[in-house]
């Protein structure tokens, strides 16, 4: 068909394939060589005046040889980078059901309000009497995750989500040590469904891990906490919701379990945003949890950072925070920084420079100011919600493996209804991509085979909840219907087909080299 | 709620599909006495202008750097940082995506991961560097228990110019590992005898260059002596910006080097976040905490990248893991990059030398001031006065006219006993005007 300029309107039959292009980019997916191919020793893109002469100090260790970076002016920076971030994916392009990360949506005011010259350009170390709003601040915050986890403190400095399971579990090792049962108790449980920094964090600071089993149903049963309960015991670390997606029942069993045999309970909290508004930890019995606030309370992933892990405590743990901390003194906030400050508190050290992640607080307290405590609690109805519409529209095709319990803010599926498709849970993901989704966390939990953990968030409309079910249904038919070649070799459509991940590890190149001069072949 | 999509008839209608007809049958598994009938006790939902003018009195109550002369360091740094970095790191694709899982569609991510990698590796002279920790206090920690893996002793020795805060992390982490942390006496003129600490129990020494107190240290003959006893020397820089002038550490010997990078692209924020930068010679990578970026090829044969080795990390090894760290530094890694992409070689060394200069001239300058004096030799763009009577008092005097003057050294470590001692930092953003506020204010406070 032709319009009336003669134009056809219409593509013809071929396919972009059949034309590979002279420059290798494709339309707006566009190539892009590395920095280091492209830039130049002697280039800048930052105007800066060479100083005045003078006698530099430097006690003659000047650098003497070149450092080998390189630069690029301001437009080609911005079009490096620009063309970089075409080539990712993040939740503003689309669903990113990534179940335990919690893709929620970003607010850009939380953005706004970080970039504040009051809040992202004040130092650490200026004098407190000029950062006064600063922590008022982090103590508003702090209030709002005592009062939403039902605890009595918090340690706010931890960097991320690991790094506060690492604060928790040192101030329960701080317990013990005061108890004068550090030599004895060293045993920390850990169910195998756990996240890997669980068993990762307790090792770092010298406890042996011991699993828990899970029932047939998904969840830890206090009858198995028990049998394993002894005067070793320093504590159990327990997701909750758990990362099968359900909400472990016997919770408050588990806790009064551990209490009475004088060990903690840790709670990973990765998954508080199901039950912000529902139930409080601290009502649950936990001594300790730390908060993700880039899953719960929206500070955006960055690729993979920055988080941010305050650590809630119990009165049984509270004595044990580590520095430094507020304290408010009428109206004056003081900020206690060494242990000749601390007062009751036994602070067992420090476990990073400085306050913690100040840039996040302000993005969270942002995000819950806007919602306040009634849209926090409809946060966490809705993202429960999408989870099981998710799973009410697939569980016909998917397999559950625990249908028993309703699922809380993720659905989990296993991949037992791929048996003999010939298709693995690695090639469905793939082919999700090429589908225009961000895939599901894959393989995890461990416990589960070839796991499919799918986390919608409720930030997602119902329609694009529809529109994800339809092609998920697709797909599956397609994959039993035999139609393997859509999936073993997927992604088709994304800026890169399958990575050679094995290549990577078994001869890592982990930096840019400059190429080496070809040599002669008469040599 | 202008977040959440789903409307009352959504919410009826998707009950409806799921077969319940409360939203409270999903939460059956929670005790029924633990389920909240009621919102908890805090303020309800609040609009956008709202939010913008509570968190805005809040801001309105602290002194920003840039509204006056700041000469404050001691492990964080006031750099101009272009308008490009901050416009880059907004944009969704890279401020909301996720840890490059899934690497097809995660290049963008994976490929300045992989630039970031080079070019802490060319900056620190080492062999590999990874995609960063948290900051560069908890990447020393993390660079001390490397270290007891790869020696197989579990012993650090501290020099006394390590940043008190840094000392602590270690301390902190040692302490509850079981191993032994020997720190030496601050040395606020860097004539500390390390070399005789260490002994063939020792897995690592740990040496800040510039040290806290801002003194350019030659790490040659710690290195030496740390490698003839089978020690590693892990060195620790807390202002990047110093790698552009002086010798990099990796130069020096340095097995590991570990720093902040808050620095390059990276606001203050009030302590973080910032970026912690790990470099260390290819022979240790197996033992690195943290995730590597690494080059490979797709199924067509053209060049991508991946996270690689990760049999060293939590994910997959667990207890077994280098560290327990999976969240890193990214977006502050891309700040770092894209700044440190316009600088340039040639941008960096003149920025470098900018600051050097800056903070020659404050020196001099406050050196004039009668009872004051600076004391070290040899520095990059921070240095430590000596004044008459307590350095706290002198700080927040300053403060008072208008002058954020530096760090009190007795904030940091109060049971040193260096009560007269501040640490000032000068950096590009310094004027003439700021250096004579500075001379003036202290002349009228003393």
């Amino acid at each position: 068909m032709l319009n009336n300029q003669g134009r056809p309107t219409a593509a013809g039959e071929a396919t972009g394939t059949a034309h590979p292009t002279f420059t290798g980019n494709q339309a707006l997916q566009v190539e892009e060589a590395l920095l280091f191919e492209i830039g130049r020793a002697d280039c800048t893109g930052v105007d800066l005046d060479e100083p005045a002469p003078f006698s530099p100090r430097l006690g003659g260790l000047e650098r003497k040889a070149p450092i080998g970076l390189v630069g690029l002016s301001e437009p080609e920076t911005m079009r490096h980078f620009v063309r970089l971030s075409q080539k990712n994916y993040g939740i503003d392009t689309g669903l990113f059901p990534l179940g335990s990360c919690t893709m929620k949506h970003n607010p850009r005011l939380n953005e706004k309000m970080a970039r504040l010259p009051g809040f992202s350009d004040i130092h650490p170390l200026q004098p407190q009497s000029t950062v006064q709003g600063a922590l008022e601040l982090i103590d508003q915050l702090a209030h709002w995750l005592m009062v939403l986890t039902g605890t009595s403190a918090v340690a706010m400095s931890p960097k991320a989500g690991a790094h506060g399971e690492l604060a928790g579990m040192m101030a329960i090792k701080a317990a013990i040590d005061a108890k004068g049962e550090g030599a004895v108790r060293n045993v920390v449980l850990v169910p195998e469904s756990a996240h890997g920094t669980n068993p990762a964090t307790a090792a770092l600071i010298g406890f042996v891990v011991k699993p828990v089993p899970a029932r047939a149903d998904g969840t830890v049963h206090v009858d198995d906490v028990t049998a394993l309960l002894g005067p070793d015991v320093a504590a159990i670390m327990l997701t909750n919701p758990n990362t099968c997606g359900i909400f472990e029942p016997q919770i408050v069993e588990i806790a009064k379990a551990m209490h009475e045999a004088g060990a903690y309970f840790y709670c990973d909290g990765a998954n508080f945003n199901a039950i912000v508004g529902k139930a409080r930890p601290g009502d649950l019995g936990i001594d300790a949890m730390h908060i993700n606030l880039h899953k719960t309370f929206s500070t955006p992933h960055g690729g993979g950072g920055p988080g941010a892990g305050p650590v809630v405590l119990s009165d049984r743990l509270a004595r044990f925070a580590p520095l430094p901390f507020i304290r408010k003194d009428g109206s004056h906030y003081a900020l206690v920084e060494t242990p000749d400050q601390a007062g009751d508190v036994q602070a067992f050290g420090r476990v990073t420079a400085f306050h913690g992640q100040m840039g996040m607080y302000v993005r969270a307290l942002s995000y819950m100011l806007s919602h306040g405590s009634d849209g926090m609690k409809q946060a966490s109805e809705d993202a429960v919600l999408n989870a099981n519409y998710i799973r009410a529209g697939l569980q016909d095709l998917m397999s559950l493996p625990f249908p028993d319990h309703p699922s809380m803010h993720e659905a989990l599926f296993d991949d037992s209804w791929l048996k003999d498709t010939g298709v693995t849970t690695l090639d469905f993901a793939k082919a999700m991509i090429d589908e225009g989704y961000h895939p599901m966390t894959m393989y995890f939990p461990l416990v589960v085979h070839g796991a499919m953990l799918i986390e919608p968030t409720e930030s997602e409309s119902r329609a694009s909840l529809d529109l994800f079910i339809m092609t998920l249904r697709d797909l599956a038919m397609r994959a039993k219907r035999g139609e393997t070649e859509r999936f073993s070799a997927a992604p088709y459509h994304a800026p890169r087909r399958r990575l050679d991940e094995t290549r990577a590890a078994r001869n890592p190149i982990l930096r840019w080299t400059p190429p080496q001069p070809i040599q002669q072949a008469a040599e | 709620m202008r977040y959440l999509p789903l409307s009352d008839a959504d919410r009826t209608a998707m009950l409806a599909r799921i077969g319940v007809t409360d939203i409270d049958a999903l939460f059956a598994d929670i005790p029924a006495d633990k389920l909240l009938k009621a919102p908890v006790d805090l303020p309800r939902r609040k609009g956008e202008l709202e939010v913008e003018r509570q968190l805005g009195r809040l801001a309105a109550k602290n002194v920003s750097a840039s509204s006056v002369p700041f000469f404050v360091g001691a492990g964080a740094y006031k750099h101009h940082v272009p308008a490009t970095v901050d416009h880059l790191i907004q944009r969704s694709e890279f401020l909301t995506s996720y840890t490059p899982y899934q690497p097809e569609i995660a290049q963008g991510t994976l490929q300045y991961l992989f630039e970031f990698q080079t070019q802490v590796a060319l900056l620190t002279g080492m062999e590999v560097a990874n995609a960063s920790m948290y900051d560069g206090s908890t990447g020393t920690g993390e660079a001390v228990l490397m270290a007891h893996r790869v020696t197989k002793r579990r012993k650090a020795v501290l020099s006394g110019g390590l940043h008190p805060h840094y000392a602590e992390v270690v301390r902190t982490l040692s302490h509850m590992a079981g191993d032994t942390v020997v720190t030496a006496p601050a040395s606020p003129l860097a004539d500390e005898d390390l070399i005789a600490r260490i002994d063939g129990e020792t897995s690592c020494v740990v040496v800040q260059n510039p040290d806290v107190f801002g003194n350019i240290r030659d790490l040659r003959p710690i290195a030496a002596a740390a490698q003839a006893k089978g020690a590693l020397l892990i060195a620790v820089f807390t202002e990047a910006v110093s790698l552009g002038l002086i010798e990099s550490p990796g130069a020096m010997g340095a097995d590991i080097v570990v720093g902040e990078g808050q620095s390059i692209g990276n606001a203050l924020n009030f302590g973080g976040p910032y970026v912690g930068l790990f470099a260390a010679k290819q022979k240790y990578v197996r033992q690195m905490p943290g995730r590597l970026c690494g080059e490979t090829v797709d199924a067509e044969g053209q060049r991508g990248f991946v996270l690689t080795l990760s049999t060293r990390e939590q994910h997959i090894r667990r207890d077994k893991a280098t560290s327990n760290i999976c969240t890193n530094s990214g977006l502050c890694c891309l700040a770092f990059t894209i700044h440190m992409t316009l600088l340039g070689e040639a941008g960096l060394k003149r920025l470098a030398r900018i600051n050097h200069a800056n903070a020659v001239k404050l020196a001099d300058a406050l050196a004039g001031v009668k009872g004051v004096s600076v004391l070290n030799k040899a520095f990059f763009n921070e240095f430590t006065l000596r004044v008459p009577g307590k350095a706290a008092d002198v700080v927040e005097k300053l403060a008072g006219k208008g002058v954020l003057g530096g760090v009190p050294y007795s904030r940091l470590a109060p049971e040193a006993g260096l009560d007269d001692l501040i640490l000032v930092a000068s950096t590009e953003v310094n004027s003439d005007d700021d250096r004579a506020a500075f001379v003036a204010a202290l002349k009228e406070v003393l």
